[in-house]
């Protein structure tokens, strides 16, 4: 307890969890959002003082940074068609049914108590599977334990990754074709020379985020999450507009990722190997090629996702959707 | 002593810090209180920035610092004018209608 920096964590745990309320509480979706951000980055600073500095990049580039950003859009979209809930001056909404939200305190409940079960009932003090990684560390191929695990030795859990988020763009543009029904507010000249001077530093440090993981706190989704910055910047400035003649180019750089991933696993097996047992002396080759190409395909997808519809030419469509 | 400098400049830049937060919750409207904010988060973060320079081992380390100082106060200064011009044109189009 002498920790000198105990009062902050103590601190910074209390803050978590009072903005974690109040996001749910408040009544007006745009201060949800913004709660919901500002909650992600005090968690990212609560993984920088766990000692997780992978985790707390992740999460200020997706969960926070990304996720905010879609979560805004989703608002914008949703006032354009007047379908954002509550909003000040308006008429309360119909309450929650009693049996939905019974029904969603049982099932929150339930999984909070599996979860103190399964804190309470695992053993203290133990390293885990630490000492396997540090022994296997020479034959992955890499210097950054986290990427080890997560390209090499579970790279089959990473793979899945990549697919929730083929499989999120392919829901996406099943549901929203066509024109947007809200386009985008033009941001004036100041936000456009901002986005002219950071464009090129959040190439730069996207890139080298990828390359970093190899032996530092980095790797595919944080360089993929800054890339896919870029993505928002170029849509929002409108230096960059979908068309239906990229769709194509778009659904090939969608499954880049997946398929060079799953590729690489599959042509590697056999000769007495499984699938992602990398070849002696190409474990770091391999590795970095799938990274590049999981990188390029979570920035193009993420960066779809924020457009949120296939730009497709529907027939007799009007500018603005009824 | 370049310890005790760091942390006069870290503690005054927490000042601005503060002046700021003040600011934000005691002005009357969203101009002022963005007033308030920009300008002391800009020099509270610039001051901390430099105190940690000061502190930093390389220098490898103090232009991370620089160019963390020079991005933030770049974005903080853009966002500032985004939410003023958002509030204007939102003002503008409530009187209008």
């Amino acid at each position: 307890m002498s920790e000198p920096l105990f009062l902050f964590d103590l601190l910074l745990a209390l803050a978590v969890v009072a903005i974690a309320a109040a996001a749910l509480l408040v009544r007006d979706a745009f201060a949800m959002i913004v709660l919901f951000v500002v909650f992600g980055l005090l968690s990212a600073l609560a993984w920088v003082r766990l000692a997780a500095p992978d985790v707390a990049l992740a999460e200020a580039a997706i969960g926070t940074g990304l996720t905010g950003a879609l979560l805004l859009k989703t608002l914008h979209h949703l006032r354009a068609r007047g379908m954002a809930g509550w909003e000040p001056g308006a008429a309360a909404p119909r309450p929650v049914p009693r049996a939905v939200a019974s029904l969603n305190a049982g099932l929150t409940l339930a999984v909070v108590a599996g979860l103190g079960v399964a804190i309470l009932g695992s053993p203290l003090r133990v390293t885990g599977l630490e000492i396997a990684v540090a022994e296997a560390m020479p034959l992955s191929g890499v210097d950054n334990p986290v990427t080890a695990v997560l390209l090499n030795f579970r790279a089959y859990d990473t793979l899945m990754e990549v697919v929730v988020l083929l499989a999120a763009i392919i829901v996406v543009w099943q549901v929203e074709r066509g024109a947007d029904a809200a386009p985008a507010p033009s941001l004036g000249p100041i936000w456009q020379g901002f986005a002219r001077l950071t464009l090129p530093a959040a190439a730069i440090v996207g890139v080298y985020l990828l390359w970093a993981g190899a032996e530092a706190p980095g790797g595919a989704f944080q360089g993929g999450a800054m890339l896919a910055a870029i993505g928002l910047m170029l849509l929002l400035t409108g230096l960059y507009r979908p068309h239906p003649d990229h769709r194509a180019t778009a659904r090939l750089l969608f499954v880049l990722g997946t398929v060079a991933f799953a590729a690489v696993a599959l042509l590697v097996a056999g000769a007495g190997r499984a699938s992602f047992e990398y070849p002696q002396g190409h474990a770091k080759t391999l590795i970095l090629l799938i990274e590049g190409l999981v990188t390029i395909s979570i920035a193009v997808t993420l960066t779809a996702l924020f457009h949120g519809r296939e730009p497709a030419a529907l027939k007799g469509e009007l500018r603005h959707d009824p | 002593m370049i310890s005790m400098v760091a942390m006069v400049l870290i503690g005054a830049g927490a000042l601005f810090f503060l002046a700021g937060t003040i600011g934000l919750l005691r002005f009357p409207d969203l101009h002022c209180q963005l007033h308030a904010l920009t300008k002391a988060d800009g020099l509270g973060l610039t001051l901390i920035g430099l105190g940690a320079a000061l502190l930093a081992g390389s220098v490898g380390d103090i232009a991370r610092i620089a160019l963390i100082c020079a991005f933030a106060a770049l974005s903080g200064a853009t966002c500032g004018h985004l939410i003023a011009r958002h509030a204007r044109r939102g003002d503008a189009e409530g009187r209008d209608v």
